[in-house]
C-alpha cells in the first residue's frame, strides 16, 4: 500500500476476506458443474475446427450429440475420445462431422476403455494447450523485441466497422497514431449467440464478429504494425456472453494479450444465467491465466445504469469480488485489469475530486494491478465540445492516479461510431495530458482529512456493508435481488441455462486437469 | 434543442413578406457575432494528403455547400492520405422559420403527482406499460432511462409511477415474445427503444414490432405503440406503423404524460 489515502489495512483485508466468503460458494459452484461452451472449449483445444455449410462450428455439433447420446454430465472428452479409440482414428473434426450426420453412438465407457479414452483426450487436450504455451512465449518474445510502450497509461482504442478488413487499416493507423492497445469491438448480440461464428466476416452491427479467423487476420496486421512502430501493440477481445470458454481459447491459440472478461456482467446486462456465467468464467480464467492473457473487467457497467456517487461502492465490491475469482483461477496481478470509470454527472459539485477519490481508491486497493480507466460514456451529449473537455479531465484524472490502461474517449460518444478525425482529436486530447503531466500522480498525494480521502475511505466503509450485507445471504441471492447494477437476476432464469449440467462422479475435462495441475 | 433564431430586417433580400396566407415569412441566416453576418464553422475530412491542393479542395467544397467566403482555419494530416479541416465562413442559404415542419408536443406536461391521479380517477386501475429494446439492440440505457426508477436528467422512471405497472424486458427482446408478453400484462403501451442504427436497423426492426402487433391484435385491442431513439425523425410515425416517436432528449415525464394523454384525456374526450 502506498498511502495516499491513509486507508485501514484492517479493513481492506477484512474486505478481501469477505469477497472470498462471498465468493467461495460460487467457486464451489463452478467446480461442480460444466457447460456446453466449456465442453466445447476443450474440444477446441482438442483440434476440432470449422463448421458446416450453415456455418454451425463442428464442436456444436458434436457437444450436442455426445449429449443426446450420454449427457453432458461426464464431460463430452471421454465419450469422444472412446469413440475415436474405436473408430482407430484420430481426425476429432472428422469424428465430429460423422456424429453430426448420425453414423457415430457414444457411450460413457468404463474399465480399461475408459484409462484409453481419457488418455487419448489427455494427449489431445494436451497439444492444444502446449499451442497456448508456445503463443505465450511468442509474445515474451516480441515484447522483448519490439518493447513495452514507454508511458504508463497503455493507450487504449477501439475499432468497430463490422469488417475485418475495413478495421485492419483502422487498426494500423491508431498504432501509428499512438495506440498501445486495440480492442476489436464485437458485433451487437454475438454474446448472445451460442456458437463461435466461423471465417473472417465483412458484416456487423456496431462491431465485428470475433472468430477465430478474425483474431488471426488483426493479429498479423499488429505485429507488421508492432515492427513498424518499434513497440508490441497489443490486441483485445471479449471473453464474455455463452461462448466465454471458446473465446477464451481461441484468443489463447492467436495470441490475443487482453480479454474482456467481467466475472458479472453477461448476468446483468444481457440476461445470461448466473450459474452458466460462473462455470464458464471460471474455465476462462484458467485459460487467461495460462495464456498471460490480461483480463479487463467491466465494472464501468454498473455505473453507467446506477449513479455514479450513490453507487461507488458497488464498483469496490466488483472489483473485491473479480480479483477472488481472478486468483483462485490462478491469474496473478498483473493479468487483473479492473475496471472503473468517470461516469460522475459533470452538473454534480467537486464532481472531478469525487473521481479522484474513486479512481485513486482503486489504485491504493490494487497496486500491482493494471487498472482499466474508462471515459465518460452516460453524460455525455451531442454537444462535441463538452465532451472533448470532459475527456480531457478524464485523461487528466488517469495520469493523477497512475491508471494502467487508459481506454481512449470519444467527444462523439453520444452521437456516432468514431470517425477518423474522431478518434485523431481523442488521441491528441490524450497525447496532451499525457505529456503535460504524465508523471503528476508522484506530486498528488491528497491532503489528509481532505475531501479526497475522505471520500475514499467513505467508499471503501459502504463497500465493506454491502460485502457483510452479501456474507448474510449469498452472493446468488444478491445478484437475484439487484444490489448490482439495479438489474435483479434470479439463478434459475436468464439465458443459457439448458447448456448447464452437475458434474456426474466420472466427470472428466482434461483441459481443467492439466490447467490446475500447474495452478 | 433549442433554435436560435435573429430576426434579419435589415436586410432587404430577408424582407420579403408572403402574399398569401397572411403568414408572414420569418427569415433568418446564422449568427456569429453580428446579425445577419451568416457565420458558420464547419469541420470535416478529405482522403487526401495535406498540401496546399488539398486545402484548397477543401475552400471549393466549402464554397459548394453555400458557405462563401470560406477560411480554412486549419488543416492536419491524420495518418496516410488524410487531412482534417477546420472551415469558418459566411454561408449564403436562407431559412423561413414559416415553412419549418416540426412535431409540436401536442399535449399538457403534467407532474407525476397529476399523472398518478388521472389515472387513478379516470382509468381506474393500474395503467400496464411494456418495454424493451428489441432486434439485436442491446443499448438498454435508452428504455432503462426512461424506464427506471433512477430515471434521467432528475427525472424518475416511470417505474417510480404509483399507478403505472412497468414491465421492462431489457435487451434483444424477440418481437413475437413482446407481443406475447404485451398480451400477458395487458399493456396499455408498449415503448421500444432502438439506439443502433447500422444499416436502417432501427427502422426495420420497428416496422416488423408494428407489423407484428397489427397481425396478432384487432385495432381496438392494440396497446398503444411507441418507439423511441437517439436517431429517429419524429414525423415518421405512420411510415412506421406506430403511435409515436420520441427522438433524442426525451424524459420520463414527458412519456408518462403523453400516455395519459393518448390513452385517458383524449380517448375520453373523442368518446
Amino acid at each position: 500500500m502506498t498511502g495516499k489515502l491513509d486507508l485501514d489495512p484492517v479493513l481492506v483485508a477484512r474486505a478481501r476476506e469477505l469477497a472470498r466468503r462471498a465468493g467461495q460458494p460460487v467457486v464451489d459452484l463452478a467446480r461442480s458443474h460444466t457447460t456446453v461452451s466449456v465442453e466445447r472449449a476443450v474440444l477446441r483445444l482438442a483440434g476440432v475446427t470449422g463448421a458446416d455449410p450453415d456455418g454451425i462450428p463442428w464442436v456444436n455439433r458434436l457437444v450436442d450429440a455426445v449429449a443426446a447420446d450420454v449427457g453432458l454430465g461426464h464431460g463430452v472428452a471421454v465419450p469422444v475420445f472412446d469413440a475415436l479409440v474405436r473408430e482407430g482414428s484420430t481426425d476429432v473434426t472428422l469424428l465430429a462431422q460423422k456424429a453430426a450426420a448420425g453414423s457415430v453412438r457414444f457411450t460413457q465407457p468404463t474399465g480399461r476403455a475408459a484409462t484409453a479414452a481419457r488418455s487419448a483426450a489427455r494427449k489431445a487436450v494436451g497439444a492444444g494447450i502446449r499451442r497456448i504455451d508456445r503463443r505465450r512465449a511468442e509474445r515474451d518474445r516480441l515484447i522483448k523485441r519490439h518493447g513495452d510502450p514507454k508511458q504508463r497509461p497503455w493507450i487504449y482504442l477501439i475499432v468497430a466497422t463490422g469488417d475485418i478488413y475495413e478495421d485492419i487499416p483502422q487498426a494500423q493507423a491508431a498504432a501509428r497514431a499512438g495506440a498501445d492497445v486495440i480492442a476489436v469491438i464485437r458485433s451487437t448480440g454475438q454474446s448472445l449467440l451460442d456458437y463461435v461464428p466461423e471465417g473472417a466476416t465483412r458484416e456487423g452491427f456496431a462491431g465485428t464478429y470475433a472468430t477465430q479467423e478474425n483474431f488471426r487476420l488483426m493479429r498479423a496486421a499488429l505485429d507488421e504494425s508492432s515492427r513498424e512502430v518499434g513497440r508490441y501493440v497489443r490486441l483485445t477481445n471479449y471473453a464474455s456472453g455463452l461462448c466465454m470458454p471458446e473465446m477464451a481459447a481461441l484468443a489463447g491459440l492467436e495470441r490475443l494479450d487482453m480479454m474482456l472478461n467481467d466475472s458479472m456482467y453477461g448476468i446483468l446486462f444481457r440476461d445470461i444465467n448466473p450459474v452458466r456465467t460462473f462455470v464458464d468464467q471460471r474455465f476462462s480464467r484458467q485459460v487467461h491465466a495460462r495464456a498471460g492473457i490480461i483480463i479487463n473487467t467491466g465494472e464501468d457497467n454498473y455505473l453507467t445504469t446506477a449513479d455514479a456517487v450513490d453507487e461507488a461502492h458497488t464498483v469496490t465490491v466488483s472489483q473485491l469480488l473479480n480479483e477472488f475469482f481472478a486468483h483462485e483461477a490462478g491469474l496473478a496481478d498483473w493479468q487483473l485489469g479492473l475496471g472503473h470509470a468517470f461516469e460522475i454527472n459533470p452538473e454534480v459539485p467537486e464532481s472531478f475530486r469525487l473521481e479522484l477519490a474513486h479512481a485513486l481508491l482503486a489504485r491504493e486497493l490494487f497496486p500491482d494491478a493494471p487498472l482499466k480507466w474508462m471515459p465518460p460514456t452516460k453524460h455525455m451529449t451531442g454537444d462535441v465540445f463538452r465532451g472533448n473537455l470532459l475527456d480531457g479531465f478524464f485523461n487528466l484524472a488517469g495520469a493523477l492516479t497512475g491508471q494502467g490502461i487508459l481506454l481512449v474517449g470519444m467527444m462523439t460518444e453520444a452521437v456516432v461510431t468514431p470517425w477518423l478525425s474522431d478518434r485523431d482529436i481523442a488521441l491528441q486530447n490524450v497525447r496532451y495530458v499525457l505529456g503535460a503531466a504524465g508523471g503528476l500522480h508522484e506530486d498528488f498525494v491528497p491532503a489528509p482529512g481532505g475531501f479526497i480521502r475522505r471520500r475514499a475511505n467513505q467508499v471503501l466503509g459502504e463497500a465493506l456493508d454491502l460485502l457483510e450485507r452479501i456474507g448474510e445471504q449469498t452472493l446468488l441471492t444478491a445478484i437475484a435481488e439487484g444490489t448490482f447494477g439495479i438489474m435483479k437476476r434470479p439463478a434459475d432464469r436468464g439465458k443459457g441455462l439448458d447448456g448447464v449440467a452437475a458434474h456426474e462422479a466420472d466427470y472428466c475435462n482434461p483441459a481443467t486437469d492439466i490447467l490446475e495441475a500447474v495452478a | 434543442m433549442s433554435e436560435r433564431s435573429e430576426r434579419t430586417g435589415q436586410h432587404s433580400s430577408d424582407a420579403l413578406t408572403p402574399p398569401s396566407g397572411g403568414v408572414s415569412k420569418q427569415i433568418v441566416r446564422p449568427y456569429g457575432d453580428t446579425t445577419g453576418d451568416g457565420m458558420v464553422q464547419v469541420s470535416f475530412t478529405l482522403p487526401v494528403s495535406h498540401d496546399k491542393r488539398a486545402e484548397g479542395a477543401a475552400v471549393q467544397l466549402a464554397n459548394k455547400m453555400g458557405i462563401d467566403p470560406a477560411m480554412v482555419v486549419h488543416a492536419k494530416p491524420m495518418g496516410d492520405g488524410f487531412t482534417f479541416f477546420v472551415v469558418y465562413g459566411r454561408v449564403n442559404h436562407l431559412v423561413d422559420l414559416g415553412a419549418v415542419q416540426v412535431v409540436e408536443r401536442d399535449f399538457a406536461l403534467l407532474s407525476a403527482k397529476d399523472v398518478n391521479t388521472v389515472i387513478k380517477q379516470r382509468l381506474r386501475r393500474k395503467l400496464s406499460v411494456v418495454g424493451a429494446c428489441i432486434g439485436t439492440d442491446a443499448h438498454t440505457v435508452g428504455i432503462d432511462a426512461i424506464l427506471n426508477v433512477k430515471g434521467i436528467a432528475g427525472e424518475k422512471g416511470l417505474e417510480y409511477y404509483r399507478e403505472l405497472k412497468v414491465t421492462n424486458m431489457g435487451a434483444q427482446v424477440s418481437v413475437p415474445e413482446l407481443v406475447e408478453t404485451a398480451r400477458a400484462e395487458r399493456a396499455d403501451a408498449v415503448l421500444v427503444s432502438q439506439v443502433v442504427t447500422q444499416r436502417d436497423a432501427h427502422l426495420h426492426n420497428t416496422r416488423e414490432m408494428s407489423a407484428a402487433f397489427r397481425e396478432a391484435m384487432p385495432a381496438g385491442r392494440r396497446p398503444l405503440l411507441i418507439v423511441g431513439g437517439p436517431r429517429f425523425d419524429e414525423t415518421m410515425t405512420d411510415e412506421l406503423g406506430v403511435d409515436r416517436i420520441f427522438g433524442r432528449g426525451t424524459t420520463p415525464g414527458e412519456v408518462a404524460s403523453y400516455l395519459v394523454h393518448a390513452l385517458i384525456t383524449q380517448r375520453k374526450a373523442m368518446a
